[in-house]
């Protein structure tokens, strides 16, 4: 076994032991809450984000729709529990009646329920027929899972190349290597090579895996997506604000799933072009050659991607 | 302790310890052991399957000799039998469910997988990216032609003849029942040694047809999801056949030991029952892998 | 050798003799139902230090005690021996010691091939624990299975040696599960005594019946998904590979027909036992009976039709989608009547708290907490941010935790007193509870936040941002694991301590049934002769009118 826990933990221990109850309560009533503002507290972060699409957006209202709905229904049995509980004890000298069934209110909290989970769906299926749909997307990019990195095409141009977990974050995981993560920027967040994609375009993954499944999931983005050897997933997004967005491998995949990590960088659109064609130049000649083919994931591997 | 001298329904009875289920479990673990090391390659590993096997055989003649000592003996009232049957019935619903997986993955593959990889509904993405140039059709070995070429076993060679060999040997079992209950010992035997025969005769020709089927079809256990399908299914059926087989052997030697009365038979019930599950897979297998 | 039910059983005499002939040859339910206890509890034990590492892992950012692949082996082995190891088990032993009581039967129905099923186990675990054993304390081999609980292919087809030990293990415990459901269904078909109409029967009893048929019914499915591994490993069929035509997402079809029901395996006899013991600390008629027992076959009937709600990202057709989340939101419809009625059986009653009420009352909001997160990941949008992160590991872990275990404690507090003939110690049972529900909450609740926040589930080592809530959820851990020393104490002790009080027949004032007419500890072998039913002595009071 290691040196474990480090000497300089031991004492932040007792310091977050201190901190923890009042943290605690402020959590609790920040989520009852839910302030916006809330989600720039980064360690004792609560709730989903709402993301930086239209999609993602809708999907984190759709989750605090329900999860509203969930609280409001839990605090109504949950009091009418809590009242029974205080209420008809023995030690109040409370006499048990003796009936066992009401028709009227079992067909009234059956029905009614019902009708809660109808409101819930319908919302539901709106945003989902509408992520569903990839039609006119302006640019269509082949994201491919290995163990453990991610392989970027960009179709139309030919560009490809890998991207995986940055040296930092790597030496830094390490059993036993003696680095603290907490000194690391974007501790296993960071890649070496960033997909890059424009600003205000709706952009089309195809998404597939050469080994083993993985899954693509960027927060931000409001969705995740399964990365299947063989088969293709799409999927689609739309950012209209420029910035850097991260996620991981959401699909156990082996040993390093933890460290395929996910970074976005959306440009604008003029600088996106010139990105790109700055990628093209030195690396087009022998991405072109090569095609996906997931039966021999080791030659799209060795292909000649790092710039 | 026994309740066993009565016939009283009033009174329950309750069987005695018995010393072969914990043999049973160990006969099983060194199977599964055996069957373990053997997959990956061990050189002791099929010697170690083969005692557990043996020893699964023994306990079962060990266990089936136990209760068919004191069934003989007149120890099992009513209740009992009524265990026995409901036992009976649920575990061929288990077995049921097993083949359903079997189906299952079949008609997933020819329903969703293999026309998604032919680029059909969801699959234009699957088809345009990463398999362009398959076409999708059953039979197929898949994209990379796992395997290599084949041909199929036609449906109306050796598979019907062996259709109609089960169906009359659910006829003839059925014939068997009734001299059964009849009294008629002679043709009981008759009947049931012909369901036997049929019975052997369905495990031959399988057999004649995998030899066909490996050595001048190309049609192997590797042939991509249609040699996957069909020899798990045909097989697994296939062993169910056999066991089926070595229990109407047995139970035709009971009858002939005169173990069984004409309203108190329920072993021969029992693998009645089996024989007909085994009958109706067979039809399902001879539908959705042969015929369609 | 007729007895009268109600007269007493000191028969000791009857009892086999020596070790062998009592538990290795065992045919009596009661033998049979401790040891399938005593095994239940001793792989709780090992399947908690196994998510002990996981915590003490987790506990900070950055690698410190295991390997990644070795912290995927305890994610994989705590998984399969809490399910199949703990929870399983632990319902099967109190159906064997309760369903003949309650009744009124002898003994099961196939009292042999119960003990085969008893005997499997222990064996089956062998098994599966073998190569991670010979790793850990030979360091031979390359440990145990790596890909998860749900074994998805290709992954868990790269793992070594281990695959077949896996499969070969699953198909030992389907064959002791498949038996065990069989002489069930048989014993409860079959051997209640005269009087004991099937709508008389009570609730635990429906709920296993019901149960055992599921379990009849997918364990063969699971058996057939692990032999297409096997034969796609070792002897070159394609049914999980698109190069020959198949599909990897066809093996998740196949495992979650049977893992959305096996899920319900561990649920539907905990509502039973909760629908046994909120009457009788309520002391008034379980409210809504007959909804009850339809509100348990509707759940069992809908689980077959929803087990796509796991695979929401893999890219079903939309149609898919749908059908799966609409199939999978009905299902809060009968578990919603199941909550409102207990509610309603506590309402107008006489309530006390002892420590069997205190977990069956932190059962049903802490169940009822599980089942809304379970809501929320049903919505498929929803489930496309939610899927494959810690909220699922909180969502599922109030469900089996404070859901199928919290029961499991509860029916050991009820019938405890009925198996051993003394009171445990009721204080200590308290501390019991209380300490469980505080830790595990602190355990379970934090990780809904890190789910949200973004973290992944399967994951050794996390971003910083990650930290605070992990270093909580592990100090619930460990003070979770720790009071369930208190349980194992409590339950020795109530077995071994002779000087705690006796028992009294009934036990429970409120207690209504078979099982508590018999004698404390109940007679070795139960009813010898059929019981007379009193209708006004069943569970539920009269339920005909
Ligand atoms: C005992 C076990 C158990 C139980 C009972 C449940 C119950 C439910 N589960 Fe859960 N589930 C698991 C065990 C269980 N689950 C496990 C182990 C996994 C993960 C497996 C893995 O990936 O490893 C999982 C995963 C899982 C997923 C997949 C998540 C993902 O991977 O993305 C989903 C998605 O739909 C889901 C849904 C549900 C639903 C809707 C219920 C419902 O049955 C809940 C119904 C209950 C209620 C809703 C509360 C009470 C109702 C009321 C008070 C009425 C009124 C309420 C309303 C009208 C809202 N579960
Ligand atoms: C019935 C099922 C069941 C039960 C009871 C539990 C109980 C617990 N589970 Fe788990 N769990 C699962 C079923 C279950 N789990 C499943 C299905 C998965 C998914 C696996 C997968 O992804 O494939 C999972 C995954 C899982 C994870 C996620 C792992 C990952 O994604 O990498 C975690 C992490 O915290 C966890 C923790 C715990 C803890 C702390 C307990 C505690 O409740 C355990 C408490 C018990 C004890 C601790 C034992 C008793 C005490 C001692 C042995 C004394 C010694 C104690 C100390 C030293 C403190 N479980
Ligand atoms: Cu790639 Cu997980
Ligand atoms: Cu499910």
């Amino acid at each position: 076994m290691q040196d474990f826990p480090r000497r300089r933990r031991m004492g932040e221990t007792m310091k977050r032991i201190g901190t923890m109850m009042t943290r605690l309560a402020f959590a609790a009533s920040a989520l009852a809450f839910s302030l916006p503002g809330f989600a720039a507290v980064d360690r004792w972060k609560l709730n989903m984000t709402p993301g930086v699409t239209e999609v993602s957006q809708q999907v984190y209202d759709i989750h605090m729709i329900i999860l509203w709905i969930c609280i409001v229904i839990g605090v109504l049995v949950f009091g009418a529990m809590g009242y029974a509980i205080f209420k008809f004890r023995k030690s109040k000298g409370a006499v048990a009646e003796k009936w066992s069934h009401n028709d009227k209110a079992e067909v009234v909290l059956t029905v009614v329920p019902v009708l809660i989970l109808i409101a819930m769906a319908w919302p539901a299926t709106k945003v989902l027929v509408n992520m569903a749909d990839t039609r006119d997307a302006e640019m269509t990019i082949e994201i491919t899972g290995y163990q453990w990195k991610w392989g970027y095409r960009y179709v139309d141009s030919g560009v490809r190349f890998i991207s995986s977990l940055e040296r930092n974050s790597d030496d830094t995981r390490q059993l036993g290597s003696g680095m603290d993560p907490n000194g690391v920027k974007n501790y296993l967040l960071d890649v070496d090579r960033p997909l890059v994609i424009p600003a205000d375009t709706k952009v089309r993954f195809v998404i597939t895996a050469g080994d083993v499944i993985h899954a693509w999931w960027v927060p931000k983005l409001g969705w995740k997506q399964d990365a299947i050897p063989g088969i293709i997933n799409d999927q689609w997004t739309l950012v209209k604000e420029p910035g850097i967005y991260r996620g991981q491998c959401a699909e156990l995949c082996g040993k390093d799933h933890g460290f395929m990590p996910i970074v976005v960088e959306v440009k604008p659109k003029a600088e996106f072009a010139q990105w790109l064609a700055a990628q093209q130049a030195p690396a087009a000649a022998p991405a072109e050659g090569a095609t996906p083919d997931t039966a021999e994931p080791a030659a799209a591997d060795a292909a000649p991607t790092q710039g | 302790m026994g309740h066993s001298e009565t016939h009283d329904p009033n009174i329950y009875y309750v069987p005695h310890g018995s010393r072969w289920p914990i043999i049973a479990t160990l006969a099983l673990f060194t199977t599964m052991i055996g069957a373990a090391l053997t997959v990956n390659k061990v050189a002791v590993g099929h010697y170690v399957l083969y005692a557990g096997l043996a020893g699964v055989v023994l306990m079962l003649f060990g266990w089936f000799g136990d209760v068919i000592r004191e069934s003989v003996k007149g120890f099992y009232n009513r209740q009992v039998d009524i265990s026995f049957r409901m036992g009976m019935i649920w575990f061929i619903f288990s077995e049921v469910m097993f083949f359903a997986a079997f189906f299952g993955a079949l008609f997933y593959a020819r329903m969703f997988s293999v026309p998604w990889l032919g680029g059909e509904g969801d699959g234009v993405l699957t088809h345009e990216f990463i398999w362009n140039g398959y076409s999708a059709a059953w039979p197929t070995n898949g994209p990379l032609k796992i395997g290599g070429t084949f041909e199929t076993v036609g449906a109306w060679g050796l598979p019907f003849l062996n259709t109609l060999l089960l169906l009359s040997s659910g006829v003839t079992i059925t014939i068997a029942h009734h001299a059964l209950r009849a009294g008629e010992r002679g043709k009981l035997l008759v009947f049931l040694g012909a369901t036997i025969a049929l019975g052997a005769l369905f495990l031959y020709y399988q057999g004649v047809e995998y030899y066909h089927a490996y050595h001048e079809l190309g049609l192997t256990l590797g042939s991509g999801i249609y040699g996957s399908t069909f020899f798990m299914l045909t097989g697994f059926h296939g062993m169910h056949v056999t066991l089926g087989t070595i229990m109407l052997i047995v139970i035709w030697f009971r009858c002939a030991k005169g173990h069984f009365s004409r309203d108190h038979h329920f072993g021969f019930e029992a693998v009645a029952w089996y024989w007909h599950f085994v009958d109706v897979v067979w039809l399902g297998l001879f539908l959705f892998v042969y015929v369609l | 050798m007729a007895h009268d039910a109600t007269a007493h059983h000191d028969d000791h005499d009857h009892k086999p003799h020596g070790f062998v002939n009592r538990w290795l040859y065992a045919t009596n339910h009661k033998d049979i139902g401790t040891m399938y206890l005593v095994f239940s509890l001793v792989m709780f034990f090992l399947g908690g230090l196994m998510a002990m590492v996981i915590r003490a892992e987790l506990m900070y950012p950055g690698l410190q005690l295991v390997e990644p692949e070795f912290f995927n082996q305890m994610t994989t082995m705590h998984a399969l021996v809490m399910i199949f190891g703990a929870v399983m088990p632990a319902f099967v032993g109190l159906a064997n010691w309760m369903v003949p009581l309650m009744v009124g039967a002898p003994d099961m129905a196939l009292p042999r091939m119960n003990n085969w099923s008893f005997w499997i186990m222990p064996f089956a675990f062998t098994v599966l624990l073998l190569p991670l054993a010979l790793k850990v304390f030979f360091g031979i081999g390359g440990g145990g299975p790596a890909g998860g609980w749900t074994l998805y292919p290709p992954l868990s087809l790269q793992g070594g040696d281990n695959v077949a030990f896996t499969i070969f293990a699953v198909h030992m415990m389907g064959i002791s599960s498949i038996m065990g459901a069989i002489n069930i269904i048989a014993t409860i078909l079959n051997m209640r005594a005269p009087g004991m109409d099937l709508l008389k029967m009570p609730v635990f009893v429906w709920s296993w019946l019901i149960t055992a048929f599921l379990l009849i019914a997918v364990m063969p499915v699971l058996a057939g998904a692990v032999t297409m591994l096997l034969t796609d490993k070792f002897f070159g069929t394609t049914f999980f590979s698109a190069t020959g035509g198949g599909d990897p997402v066809m093996f998740q079809h196949i495992f979650w027909f049977f893992g959305h029901p096996e899920v319900y395996i561990m649920i539907l006899p905990a509502f039973g036992v909760v629908s046994e013991i909120i009457p009788t600390f309520a002391r008034k008629p379980l409210f809504g009976y007959q909804a009850m027992v339809y509100a348990i076959a509707s759940i069992a009937f809908l689980s077959f039709i929803v087990w796509a709600h796991h695979m929401f990202t893999v890219g079903m057709p939309l149609g898919g989608e749908l059908f799966f989340m609409y199939a999978t939101m009905l299902i809060a419809v009968p578990t919603g009547i199941k909550v409102f009625n207990w509610v309603f059986t506590m309402w107008k009653g006489s309530m006390t708290f002892e420590t069997p009420m205190l977990f069956a009352l932190g059962f049903v909001i802490l169940f009822t907490i599980g089942g809304f997160s379970g809501l929320m990941l049903a919505i498929v949008p929803a489930d496309f941010q939610y899927h494959d992160t810690y909220f699922v590991v909180a969502h599922f872990h109030y469900v089996l935790v404070t859901g199928a275990v919290f029961s499991i404690m509860a029916a050991t507090y009820y019938w405890l007193p009925k198996w051993t003939g003394r009171m445990y110690n009721e204080s200590l049972g308290n501390w019991h509870f209380w300490l469980s529900t505080i830790f595990v909450n602190l355990l379970f609740f934090p990780q809904h936040f890190l789910g949200l926040a973004g973290m992944p589930r399967r994951i050794p080592d996390y971003n910083v941002a990650f930290a605070d809530w992990n270093f909580v959820s592990s100090i619930g851990g460990f003070g979770f694991g720790l009071s369930q020393l208190l349980f194992a104490y409590i339950v020795w002790d109530c077995a071994r301590n002779k000087s705690l009080a006796k028992a009294t027949d009934q036990v429970w004032e409120g207690a209504r049934g078979l099982e508590w007419t018999v004698s404390s500890p109940a007679p070795y072998h139960s009813f010898v002769t059929p019981p007379v039913i009193d209708d006004s002595k069943l569970a539920h009071g009269d339920v005909s009118h």
